[in-house]
């Protein structure tokens, strides 16, 4: 397979859940600032906007001051439908559809329809028309859609490894940032609506008996081995991804890195005491998602370098 | 007269190809009687669909970076069989010449030396490149797809408009639209006999892999396209998907001690036959454009080695330049020793004295055309022209008479079409692709109809708004002589 073509089956992963994961967690922080009128709306804001990663110099280019006060509408804007701010579920949508038009020839003709057919309303205007909560709803399902077209009709190829490689690392990553806003915030409701944006609520009532703790909650979202949203479930799903893309029967270690970093992230959290994880959530959560970036530095080293910009150094060029 | 063609005014010289007068031509007579069951609003709906569809699916173009579905129009244009025997007779006829001519430009030159052709009208063209001399191709093929672009006349006489022997594009349109066309029409398609176009990407990697260097016995053929913001990026990505190749970026490509590779996921594999879709200019940075990102250094070498066969081979641009066009009824002479089966269009030389001063004549009713123009590029229609652009026209004519030719304004034939909510004549032109393999030049049944979508326009680029049709080239007689007379035949032999 094409090095380019397979960075591209790695991002389309990479984006569709992020689309997802994006909508589940604004889903549930409109809801709270609705349903809860002791919740400090600009402090909430703020938090949301630092762990999905925007930058205050970056926030300010959309007139949003991040050390001022901050509206959930300012918020919905730069995350969801202004399609020129990069974390907006617009411009994610944006970026997974041009990497699918890059990749054309080499998706299922429904996996590439669905994808433009996301896209679609973006331009057109009809996006943005959708309010909350219908549109998290929709990108959720639209998301649905686009997974189980690419699981009914790719084969389990190599091309497939890459989109399951780039779903379950952005998944831990998207993951640990849930953990860490509810981490943040003091009140209590918030571990409640961290499962329900995972969609984890019910599950997590079903395997601790009701017993609701913030303890208990953080366990089932960062290590349940059987819930597929949480970290380690993810985790071991990108390295069984990496596996079967290296074919690296190596009687000791592991010589590709991306594993390595995946693996020993993924022993960390298991084998550590719960209390020294909870200790310090957001440094944890933070640490993970440095891993996450480090393996996927990796992965481009090793499966995509050769695609690569060459120039030719011409006279006169 | 039915309700659904009521008020289709023909009018003027130019040839209709559903109505003669108030006639109805045999070959519509179906595609009448079909229509004429369905109500204008229920066509309507079919053609809301289609666009919806035409979307859906992403068929689109890119003009200055802006993505738009092709306009296909609903109703098909029909030709019939003798007709199209006689094209297909024309083309591989035409094909044939000009790969002999590519062959001899581009070595011995007899056909300079025996006063055929005047060497200077090949070696000042923009598009002949010296670098392509003595690449001898594997199996002799130059041209593996070409374009040759024909009109109808007043008369209803097929003609060549031009040739498009580089990277003819195009043939995406014909295959997507027959499919649309049959979801949207269904009941009308069912009523005729139509020959299929889908075989075309099986015939292409046929003759692609055909072309491969000598002692390859499983090449591997990949198609190479500029990338997602080139105008034809859809038709690269059907292509290569239906052909089951790998569609690459220059930038996927690496030449190494004169072989051709492409970076996989697990190193560096190699490629045989490259069907680009890059132009000549951007193709090799070595040899062409040093600042071109869109090709790979070293291609051209790989090619004279042996080591790869690019297709369409560099350097063909000389055959679409509209100078050598003139030339094209003596060349098919020289080398086939045959009249042509398929007339030129009649045209002036501007760099030859006496034709140029018979245009500055009569400039404001003939079309002047840039000899190295593509895409309805600089083409000046005389009789739409102010004063003042004829003005400038003429100062540009006499700077550089070599690069200008003329032709009569031809009325390009029209067919019915459905624009606004309602039928109305619309002139068309027609793209007809032939693939050589090197034993035989197969002819797609068919080809692009390009439509203006404007009344009485007449450049029917989709760069400058034009729209498509599905072109039907029916598998049987159409008349009911011509049926009777089949008929009898069939039972003689039987």
């Amino acid at each position: 397979m094409l090095s380019r073509i397979a960075e591209s089956l790695f991002w389309i992963g990479r984006y569709i859940e992020r689309a997802d994961d994006t909508a589940r967690i604004l889903d549930v922080q409109t809801q709270l600032l609705l349903e809860d009128a002791a919740v400090d709306e600009a402090q909430t804001c703020r938090d949301l906007l630092s762990c999905m990663g925007v930058e205050p110099a970056d926030a300010k280019e959309y007139g949003v001051d991040l050390f001022g006060s901050v509206s959930i509408e300012q918020v919905l804007r730069l995350l969801a439908y202004d399609a020129g701010s990069p974390s907006s579920i617009a411009a994610i949508f944006g970026a997974a559809r041009e990497s699918a038009r890059g990749a054309r020839e080499t998706l299922t003709v429904p996996l590439w329809e669905v994808i433009n057919t996301t896209w679609r309303p973006i331009p057109s205007g009809h996006f943005e028309a959708l309010r909350p909560p219908y549109i998290f709803s929709w990108v959720r399902e639209r998301a649905a859609l686009i997974n189980g077209t690419a699981d009914a009709t790719m084969t389990r190829d190599e091309g497939w490894q890459f989109i399951v490689l780039g779903r379950n690392i952005e998944r831990a990553d998207m993951t640990s940032r849930l953990v860490a806003t509810t981490a943040l915030s003091a009140s209590g409701g918030q571990w409640t609506s961290a499962l329900r944006a995972s969609g984890a609520y019910d599950a997590f009532l079903r395997t601790y008996r009701g017993i609701e703790t913030d303890r208990a909650a953080a366990e089932f979202l960062l290590l349940d081995r059987l819930f597929p949203r949480s970290v380690v479930f993810a985790l071991n799903r990108a390295e069984q991804a990496l596996d079967n893309l290296g074919g690296d029967p190596r009687r000791a270690g592991f010589q590709d890195e991306a594993h390595r970093l995946i693996g020993r992230m993924r022993a960390e959290l298991e084998y550590r005491s719960l209390a020294d994880l909870v200790e310090d959530l957001p440094d944890e959560m933070e640490r993970l998602q440095r891993t996450c970036a480090a393996a996927t530095d990796a992965i481009s080293r090793r499966y995509f370098a050769g695609s690569e910009a060459l120039a030719w150094k011409g006279v006169g060029a | 007269m039915s309700t659904m063609f009521e008020g289709y005014g023909t009018s003027g010289p130019a040839y209709d190809e559903m109505f003669d007068g108030d006639e109805l031509r045999p070959p519509y007579l179906r595609m009448r009687d079909s229509l004429d069951k369905m109500s204008t609003p229920e066509l309507i709906s079919r053609v809301e669909a289609l666009q919806a569809s035409y979307l859906d699916q992403g068929i689109t173009f890119d003009i200055g970076g802006e993505e738009r579905a092709m306009p296909l129009d609903i109703l098909p244009r029909v030709i019939e069989m003798d007709t199209w025997t006689t094209i297909e007779r024309g083309l591989q006829q035409r094909v044939k010449a000009l790969e002999l001519l590519l062959a001899d430009v581009y070595d011995a030159g007899n056909v300079f030396n025996d006063g055929v052709l005047p060497r200077q009208v090949i070696t000042t063209s923009s598009h002949f490149h010296r670098q392509a001399a003595t690449i001898r191709p594997a199996n002799g093929v130059r041209v593996h797809v070409s374009g040759i672009d024909l009109i109808r006349d007043n008369n209803g006489e097929f003609r060549v408009l031009e040739d498009n022997v580089r990277v003819p594009s195009g043939v995406s349109y014909v295959m997507t639209s027959r499919r649309a066309i049959s979801a949207a029409l269904p009941e009308t398609i069912a009523q005729h006999r139509i020959r299929p176009v889908a075989s075309y990407p099986q015939r292409l990697l046929a003759a692609l892999r055909a072309a491969a260097p000598a002692g390859v016995a499983d090449p591997t053929v990949v198609v190479l396209t500029p990338g997602v913001y080139n105008g034809a990026y859809f038709e690269h990505t059907l292509l290569a998907r239906t052909m089951g190749v790998e569609l690459v970026e220059g930038r996927d490509l690496v030449c190494r001690r004169g072989e051709v590779m492409m970076r996989t996921t697990k190193g560096l594999a190699p490629v045989h036959v490259i069907y680009r879709r890059v132009d000549d200019e951007f193709l090799d940075p070595v040899h062409f454009r040093a600042d071109s990102m869109l090709g790979c250094p070293g291609l051209i070498d790989a090619a004279r080695a042996g080591n790869v066969t690019l297709a369409n081979a560099v350097g063909n641009g000389v055959a679409d330049d509209k100078l050598v066009y003139t030339y094209m009824p003596d060349v098919i002479r020289y080398y086939l020793n045959e009249e042509p089966v398929i007339r030129n269009v009649d045209t002036w030389r501007c760099g030859e004295p006496d034709h140029l001063a018979e245009v500055m004549d009569r400039l404001d009713e003939l079309v002047l055309k840039p000899v190295d123009g593509s895409g309805g590029k600089g083409i000046v229609i005389g009789p739409r022209a102010s004063r003042a652009e004829l003005d400038e026209l003429r100062g540009k004519v006499l700077d550089d008479p070599r690069s200008w030719i003329a032709q009569p304004v031809v009325q390009l034939s029209t067919v019915p079409t459905f624009v606004d909510g309602e039928l109305g004549p619309r002139h068309v032109d027609l793209r007809p692709f032939a693939v050589n393999d090197g034993s035989r030049v197969w002819v797609l049944p068919g080809g692009l109809t390009r439509v203006a979508l404007g009344k009485g326009e007449l450049i029917v680029n989709s760069s400058r708004g034009g729209g498509t049709k599905d072109t039907w080239v029916l598998a049987g007689p159409t008349s009911p002589e011509q049926q009777q007379q089949q008929q009898q035949q069939s039972r003689e032999v039987l």
